[in-house]
């Protein structure tokens, strides 16, 4: 069972820990929590009309909120926001039963398993989220 | 020694079939339910199910005694100078909450409550609201190095302000139990009421609430092998007597004017609206059966197994024990983490072996950030345990190391 949530590919992908660092003057700022386990993400972002110039976040959580925010840290940085949110709904839908869309990020299958956990959903999401709402934050001009 | 504990596991409905592979290890979050609190439920709920403290007829009559009767049951297992002093609650963290909101409405702005940074969020967030709409103040106790409450700091944490102290019997995250009887001789010097939350000790046999000489006590149902939703808190007499409810509403008035109402005596008072009652027949059921029980046997049966389990996690590298290592002064119940691995991660790999432990920061953040760390996994155990499930364990935490750190 848990050979599936810790395979090579999501371990890889959390030790690369793309993404990992701060910006120096970021058009949005968002600190997210995990209140059933304390996990915690900063993630920050520059955005242009086009989309996301520049993403870093720091993360300290499981494999899998690490493997997420750095599947985030790789794909998000040149991306459109078409891209970004066609990339969330992917891995929501997976979550919930879908396969991941094929034209999405390569990266999302591997976080196929979690479907089978739904108590290590939130694990995955808190990056997501984080991205979710830094980019809302950023197009508003809030921050 | 085998067979007792099979003995002992086919009296739990989830632990009878000896063929399941489930070495379940989280008792501190919820005990198996316990055959007999079981069936009272089940034949309460088929016999004698009725409304309780109100109506005349057959049914409500049983059910009457039957809530009676689990309250007596209850009152036996704490000692409890009377049956009337047992308030049944939803559980031991509405419990904390009813003395937190009913006695806490005695105290005066400035007053203080000590609490220590080891509680559950149950026994220091209620304490918070009362600070913030009460004006009281919240002292903290801190732990020692060994992560035990540090009772030498007793007397530097409380002032002739201190009005309660409201602290763990034994500790959620590292399984020390309270000494008692220096907390209660400071409380008494102080004039000051001493509250224990029992929800982590209950488990581990009849409690002495007048041998400690505390003034209230809580503990949790479902942690006691008997269900979910119920809990009790037990409270000397004239405290009870002077302490507005905390609910209002059916059940616990004597008489209603538009423009008064008289409160009934404890404990109705306390119990406002339809009280759980088949819960409370369970959890008395459970009670009466963990009464029975040879404790001081199964104590040295636990204290073994706990430094069995705490030495077995030694031999692992990087891991870090929380907590005293001497499992006399721990209910059994070890919290570990391992350097460069989540909590959530290992207890994951745990589960996929049968081993059902829990990670994360067990709702006692302040303790975690006393102690430096983001969380722990934590092996809880309960009287029908065994070396299996320590060595289960311990070959889990191995293999997790290795599935993970790979």
């Amino acid at each position: 069972m848990s050979a599936d949530l810790y395979g090579a590919d999501i371990k890889a992908l959390a030790r690369a820990a793309h993404g990992a660092g701060t910006l120096a003057a970021p058009d949005a700022l968002v600190r997210l929590d995990n209140a059933y386990c304390g996990d915690r993400i900063d993630l920050a972002l520059t955005l242009n009309g086009a989309g996301i110039v520049a993403l870093a976040h720091q993360t300290r959580g499981c494999l899998l909120c690490q493997a997420a925010a750095s599947m985030i840290g790789l794909r998000a940085p040149g991306a459109t926001l078409g891209q970004i949110d066609r990339a969330i709904s992917a891995l929501e839908a997976m979550l919930a039963g879908a396969n991941a869309a094929p034209d999405s990020w390569d990266e999302l299958r591997f976080f196929a398993a979690v479907r089978d956990y739904p108590a290590r959903f939130g694990c995955v999401s808190l990056p997501v989220q984080a991205l979710r709402q830094a980019v809302q934050m950023a197009l508003e001009g809030t921050r | 020694m085998i067979d007792e504990l099979a003995a002992l596991r086919a009296q739990f409905p989830l632990l009878a079939d000896p063929a399941r592979a489930l070495h379940y290890l989280d008792n501190a979050a919820t005990g198996q339910i316990h055959r007999a609190a079981l069936d009272a439920m089940v034949q309460h709920e088929c016999t004698a199910r009725g409304n309780v403290l109100r109506a005349g007829h057959h049914l409500a009559q049983q059910a009457t005694l039957a809530y009676q009767r689990a309250r007596s049951q209850v009152a036996r297992f704490l000692n409890a100078a009377s049956a009337d002093q047992i308030v049944f609650t939803s559980g031991a963290t509405a419990a904390l909450n009813l003395v937190a909101q009913s006695y806490g409405s005695l105290l005066k702005a400035g007053d203080e409550v000590l609490i220590s940074v080891a509680e559950h969020h149950s026994n220091l967030v209620p304490w918070q609201q009362l600070r913030d709409r009460a004006g009281v103040v919240l002292r903290v106790l801190p732990v020692a190095a060994d992560a035990r409450l540090d009772l030498d700091q007793l007397e530097a944490c409380t002032s002739p302000r201190c009005r309660l102290i409201a602290l763990t019997h034994a500790s959620n995250v590292t399984g020390a139990v309270t000494e008692v009887a220096p907390v209660v001789e400071r409380a008494r010097k102080l004039g000051a009421r001493v509250l224990l939350d029992g929800a982590q000790r209950a488990p581990h046999g009849p409690v002495d609430v007048r041998a400690l000489g505390v003034d209230f006590y809580v503990l949790s149902g479902h942690k006691c092998f008997g269900p979910g939703g119920v809990g009790v808190l037990w409270a000397r007499s004239d405290l009870l007597g002077a302490m507005p409810p905390a609910l209002t509403g059916g059940a616990m008035v004597e008489r209603v004017t538009l423009l008064h109402t008289d409160y009934a005596p404890a404990p109705r008072r306390f119990e406002a609206g339809t009280p759980p009652v088949a819960q409370a027949v369970g959890l008395g059921e459970a009670l009466a059966w963990m009464g029975q029980q040879d404790w001081p046997r199964i104590e040295r049966r636990m204290t073994r197994l706990t430094e069995r389990l705490i030495e077995g996690l030694f031999q692992v590298a990087r891991l870090h024990v929380v907590g005293p290592h001497d499992g006399r002064l721990r209910v059994p119940l070890v919290s570990f983490w391992l350097e460069g691995l989540h909590s959530h991660d290992v207890c994951q790999v745990l589960d996929a072996r049968g081993v059902a432990l829990r990670g994360g920061h067990h709702c006692a953040q302040p303790l975690m950030q006393a102690l430096g760390i983001e969380g722990v996994s934590r092996a809880s155990l309960a009287l029908y345990n065994g070396d299996d499930d320590v060595d289960a364990l311990l070959a889990g935490v191995r293999e997790a190391v290795r599935t993970l750190a790979s």
